[in-house]
C-alpha cells in the first residue's frame, strides 16, 4: 500500500465511522474490499492481468465458498445479492474501458463481453461447484491442492514464467519476453492461505455457515490484503456484525496503530533501507564489521517493514470496527529461536501449526516414531515450507533448514534444561542476543537470491573473505 | 469523550493550521545550513574523498544535494584539524577534477597525491579533490570560498573555456540553488550582475523558505547521511557503467561557440572571476590550469576540435587566458595537450585514469618548478 492508498482508506474510515447509523457496515467493507482489491492491484506486464487477478481473487472467493457451504444451506436473499454485485460492479468496472482515462485499475480493462462471459462461466461453476461439490472431502480436497498449485506456480521462478509465457500468448504478446515477475498477484500468498483455512476446515467440519458477502469480505478485506495478518474466519466474521461506532477511543487506538506503523515503515524501514544488506552491497563489501552493520540494518529494516504494515493493517481494521490479530510481539527480544517464532509473522506460524505441523506430528506419533524424530521432522518441514512459502528457491529452502534446525536443537535443548533454575539476568541477555544473530544469519540466505552472494557474504562475516 | 466530540471539519483545521504554522517557522528560522554542518561523516563515517555528486544514487551511493555547508562537512577535509606536517593543496574545479568516470583512486588528486610530493619546508603534499561536476567559474568560486576555511597552502584550478562565458556563470544548480551566497561573493568582489543570482531569474529566495519547499533539500541532507553507510561499508562513490557513449570523433560542421562570434573579446569571458578567486586566496598561491581536450582529428575538424570547442574560439581562448595571466601576474599553465586523444571517454574532458596520470605528470613538473613541491 502507498502512502495515498492509506490515507484514502483512512479517510474512509473516518468518514464512515460516523455514518454507520445510515450505512451497513458489512456492505460497505464487503464492497470497498471488492473495489480496493482491483485499485491495490499493482500494473501487470501481461495485458489485461490488473483486472484479470484481482477479479479471480474474487472469483475464487466465491467458488471457495460455495464449495464450502454446509448441507442443506440454501442461497439467501443476501447471497445473490452479493454475487449480483461482484457481477454487476465487475462489468461496470470493465465498462470503465471507455472512459478516457482508467479509473480504479492500473491499465485499461478488458472488454465488457468478455468479462461478461466468464462472469456467467464463473457463476455456471460456483452452482456446480454448490450443487455437485459441496462438502465433499475429495473435491475440498482437489480444491485444496488447486489454489496451492496457483501459489506454487507463483512462487517457483521457471513455472512462472512458463505460465506468464503462456498467458501473453493468449493475450497477443511475444511470449520470448516473459519473466518470472511478469503478474505480481497482490496478496495471492495470504489470500491462497485463508482459502485454504476455509476448506480444511469445512472437510474437518469445523466450518461455520457464512454468507457469500461476509465470506468474500474476509478473503480481501483491504488493510489486510497485501501483507496479511492471516485472519481466522471465525474470528473475523462475528467482528462485522458487532455494532460499532467510531468513537475518541477507538479512533485514539487507530491512530496510534496507523502513526507507528507508518513511522516504521516510512520513516525506520525505509531509512535503512538505504544500506540494508542486499545484492549488490553484498557483493562489494569486503569488510567484516561493515558487513555486520548491513546484515542487522537489514533485520531491523524487514522488521520495521513487515511490523509496520501489520501495524497500518490494525489501525485501518480498528477505523472499520474490525481487530485483525497482532502478527509480532517483540521478536528480536526473545531469549531463544522458538519464542522468537512465536512472535515473528504470528499468524503464518499458527497458520503452519494448524495445518501442516500439528497434523503432520500427529501422524507420526500415531506410527509410533520417537519423540525426537517426530519434533525434528515437524519442525524441519514446517520452515522449509515457511521458507518455500516466500519463494520457491534454494535460499528461501535454506533459510526455513536454517530455522528448523535451530528450532529443532531448540527444543532438544530445552528438554534437557528442564527443570534447571531459571536464568540469571546475563544469561539472558545473552540468549536474547545469541538468537538475534542466529536470526540474522538466515537473513543472509533470505535476502540473496544466489547460492554463491551468500556464501560469499557469510565469509565475510566471519572474516575468511 | 465520545463520538459526538469528533469533527472532521475541527481536526482538518487543526492540521492546516499547524501545516501552516510550521512552515512559518521552518521559513523564519531557517535551519537548512546549521542542519547541512550536523554530519555523521569523519564520526562515525568516514569522509568522503570528493564533494558529493551522483546521477544514481543507488548503484553511486552518492547525490546531487545544494547544500555547501553539508557538501563539505561530509568531506575528510572536515575531519582534523590541519596537521602541521601537512602541505594542503585543493584542486578545484569540474567534472574533469572531480573524476567523472573514474574511482577515487584514479582521480587527479589521487594521482598527486601517489606521488608523495613534500614541500621545500619537509612537509607533506597532501591534494584534496574539490572539484564539482558543473563547469562555472562561479560555481568554482563558490567552493574556493567556503574551502578557505580550511587552510590551503596552494589552491590548483584546472578550467576549460566552457567555465567562461557570462552566460554559463549561473547555469550550474549548485550555484543557482545558492543564491545569498553567490550574491555576497558578487558584492565582495564586485563582479558584474550578470552573475548575481539575486538579480536574475534565481531571485526571491525568501519566498522558498518553507518547509513544503525545502522539504526536497532536507530529504537530502538525510540522504546524503544515509548513502554513507553504504560508501563507508564498498569504498564506491560512483557508479562507472559496463559501457558508455564515448565522445564524439566526427563533428559537425558548425562553427558556431554560444552566441559568441569571432574573435573571441576578454570581456566576453569571465576573467574577473577568476580575478575574484585569487583575491579571495588572498597570500595563497593559486594555480591557474588550461585542462586537457581532445583534438579531433574526424570530419570536420579543420573547423572544430571536438563537440565542445570551434577551433577559432578555443584558440582566442587560450590566447587571451595567458595574455590575461601574464598581465595580472598568476600562475598559469597551459596543459591543453597534456593527454593522449585516446585517453578521453565521454566527453572532450573526461579522461580516463591513463590520461589523468598524463595530465598528473605534467603537473608535477609544474609543482616541482613553481612550488618546490618534490617527492
Amino acid at each position: 500500500m502507498t502512502l495515498q492508498q492509506i490515507f484514502v482508506f483512512a479517510a474512509l474510515g473516518l468518514l464512515a465511522g460516523r455514518a454507520y447509523g445510515r450505512i451497513s457496515r458489512p456492505w460497505l467493507l464487503f464492497a470497498a474490499s471488492a473495489l480496493a482489491v482491483f485499485w491495490l492491484q499493482p500494473a501487470a506486464l501481461v495485458r489485461g492481468f490488473d483486472f484479470w487477478l484481482p477479479a479471480a481473487s474474487l472469483g475464487l472467493a466465491a467458488l471457495v465458498w460455495a464449495l464450502t457451504l454446509p448441507a442443506g444451506a440454501s442461497l439467501t436473499r443476501e447471497d445473490k445479492l452479493a454475487a449480483a454485485a461482484l457481477a454487476v460492479g465487475g462489468l461496470l468496472l470493465a465498462a470503465t474501458r471507455y472512459l478516457p482515462t482508467v479509473l480504479l485499475t492500473a491499465s485499461r480493462p478488458p472488454q465488457v463481453e468478455l468479462v461478461a462471459a466468464l462472469a456467467a462461466a464463473l457463476a455456471l461453476l460456483a452452482w456446480l461447484a454448490g450443487r455437485f461439490g459441496r462438502g465433499r472431502a475429495a473435491v475440498l480436497g482437489a480444491a485444496t491442492l488447486a489454489v496451492l498449485a496457483i501459489l506454487v506456480a507463483l512462487k517457483a521462478e521457471p513455472l512462472a514464467r512458463g505460465l506468464n509465457a503462456g498467458l501473453r500468448s493468449l493475450s497477443g504478446q511475444d511470449p520470448s519476453l516473459a519473466t518470472a515477475f511478469d503478474l505480481n498477484w497482490l496478496g495471492f500468498s495470504y489470500i491462497a492461505f485463508r482459502l485454504v483455512h476455509a476448506l480444511r476446515d469445512r472437510a474437518a467440519g469445523r466450518l461455520a455457515h457464512y454468507g457469500l458477502r461476509d465470506f468474500v469480505t474476509y478473503i480481501v478485506f483491504f488493510p489486510a490484503l497485501a501483507a496479511g495478518p492471516i485472519e481466522r474466519v471465525e474470528r473475523f466474521v462475528p467482528q462485522l456484525h458487532e455494532r460499532f461506532l467510531l468513537g475518541a477511543a477507538e479512533l485514539q487506538a487507530a491512530g496510534q496503530r496507523l502513526v507507528t506503523g507508518l513511522f516504521m515503515k516510512f520513516v525506520l524501514a525505509d531509512v535503512l533501507a538505504y544500506f540494508a544488506l542486499n545484492p549488490a552491497l553484498g557483493a562489494q563489501t569486503t569488510s567484516t564489521l561493515w558487513m555486520w552493520v548491513l546484515l542487522v540494518a537489514y533485520a531491523w529494516r524487514i522488521f520495521f517493514d513487515f511490523a509496520g504494515y501489520t501495524h497500518i493493517a490494525i489501525g485501518l481494521g480498528l477505523l472499520f470496527g474490525i481487530r485483525l490479530p497482532e502478527n509480532f510481539a517483540r521478536p528480536y527480544s526473545q531469549p531463544n529461536l522458538t519464542a522468537f517464532w512465536n512472535s515473528w509473522h504470528i499468524t503464518l506460524a499458527q497458520w503452519f501449526r494448524a495445518y501442516f505441523f500439528n497434523p503432520l506430528t500427529r501422524y507420526l506419533r500415531t506410527h509410533k516414531w520417537p519423540v525426537w524424530a517426530v519434533v525434528l521432522v515437524g519442525q524441519v518441514s514446517t520452515m522449509a515450507l515457511i521458507g518455500l512459502w516466500h519463494g520457491v528457491t534454494l535460499n528461501f529452502l535454506i533459510w526455513g533448514l536454517w530455522h528448523g534446525v535451530g528450532l529443532f536443537v531448540h527444543s532438544q535443548f530445552a528438554a534437557a534444561r528442564k527443570g534447571a533454575p531459571a536464568p540469571a539476568r546475563w544469561q539472558h541477555v545473552l540468549s536474547v542476543l545469541g538468537t538475534f544473530i542466529y536470526v540474522a544469519l538466515g537473513w543472509v540466505w533470505f535476502v540473496l537470491p544466489q547460492q554463491a552472494q551468500a556464501l560469499h557474504v557469510l565469509r565475510v562475516l566471519f572474516g575468511l573473505g | 469523550m465520545d463520538t459526538q466530540n469528533i469533527s472532521p471539519l475541527r481536526l482538518l483545521l487543526k492540521a492546516a493550521v499547524l501545516f501552516v504554522g510550521l512552515n512559518l517557522l521552518f521559513a523564519a528560522l531557517n535551519p537548512l545550513p546549521a542542519l547541512g554542518q550536523l554530519s555523521l561523516y569523519n564520526s562515525l563515517l568516514p569522509g568522503r574523498q570528493r564533494l558529493p555528486y551522483g546521477d544514481d544514487p543507488q548503484r553511486s551511493y552518492n547525490l546531487n544535494l545544494y547544500s555547501v555547508e553539508a557538501m563539505f562537512a561530509s568531506h575528510v577535509l572536515a575531519g582534523a584539524p590541519k596537521p602541521a606536517d601537512e602541505f594542503r593543496v585543493f584542486v578545484i574545479g569540474d567534472s574533469s577534477v572531480w573524476g567523472f568516470l573514474l574511482e577515487n583512486k584514479d582521480t587527479l588528486t589521487a594521482a598527486l597525491n601517489a606521488a608523495h610530493l613534500h614541500s621545500a619546508d619537509g612537509r607533506r603534499a597532501v591534494f584534496y579533490n574539490l572539484g564539482h561536476p558543473t563547469i562555472s567559474l562561479t560555481k568554482d568560486l563558490m567552493i574556493l570560498d567556503e574551502a578557505m576555511q580550511y587552510q590551503p597552502d596552494l589552491i590548483l584550478w584546472p578550467t576549460t573555456l566552457e567555465a567562461f562565458p557570462w552566460d554559463k556563470q549561473l547555469a550550474s544548480p549548485l550555484v543557482q540553488n545558492n543564491p545569498q551566497r553567490v550574491s555576497a561573493l558578487v558584492a565582495t568582489y564586485k563582479l558584474p550582475s550578470a552573475v548575481d543570482p539575486l538579480a536574475t531569474i534565481y531571485g526571491a529566495p525568501l519566498s522558498n523558505l518553507s518547509l513544503i519547499r525545502q522539504r526536497r533539500n532536507l530529504a537530502d541532507l538525510l540522504r546524503l547521511q544515509l548513502y554513507g553507510f553504504a560508501w563507508a561499508a564498498t569504498g564506491i562513490d560512483v557508479h562507472i557503467p559496463d559501457e558508455y557513449e564515448r565522445h564524439a570523433v566526427d563533428l559537425a560542421a558548425d562553427e558556431n561557440y554560444g552566441s559568441l562570434q569571432p574573435p573571441l573579446q576578454p570581456s566576453q569571458l569571465a576573467f574577473e572571476v577568476l580575478a575574484a578567486g585569487q583575491q579571495r586566496a588572498g597570500d595563497v598561491p593559486v594555480l591557474i590550469i588550461n585542462e586537457p581536450i581532445f583534438v579531433g582529428h574526424g570530419a570536420n575538424s579543420d573547423l572544430r576540435y571536438n563537440s565542445f570547442y570551434p577551433r577559432w574560439a578555443y584558440d582566442d581562448y587560450r590566447s587571451l587566458l595567458a595574455a590575461e595571466a601574464d598581465a595580472q601576474g598568476w600562475h598559469y599553465i597551459d596543459l591543453w595537450q597534456a593527454a593522449d586523444n585516446d585517453e578521453f571517454t565521454n566527453t572532450p574532458i573526461h579522461l580516463t585514469p591513463q590520461g589523468t596520470l598524463l595530465l598528473a605528470y605534467e603537473l608535477l613538473q609544474t609543482l616541482s618548478t613553481q612550488f618546490d613541491l618534490n617527492p
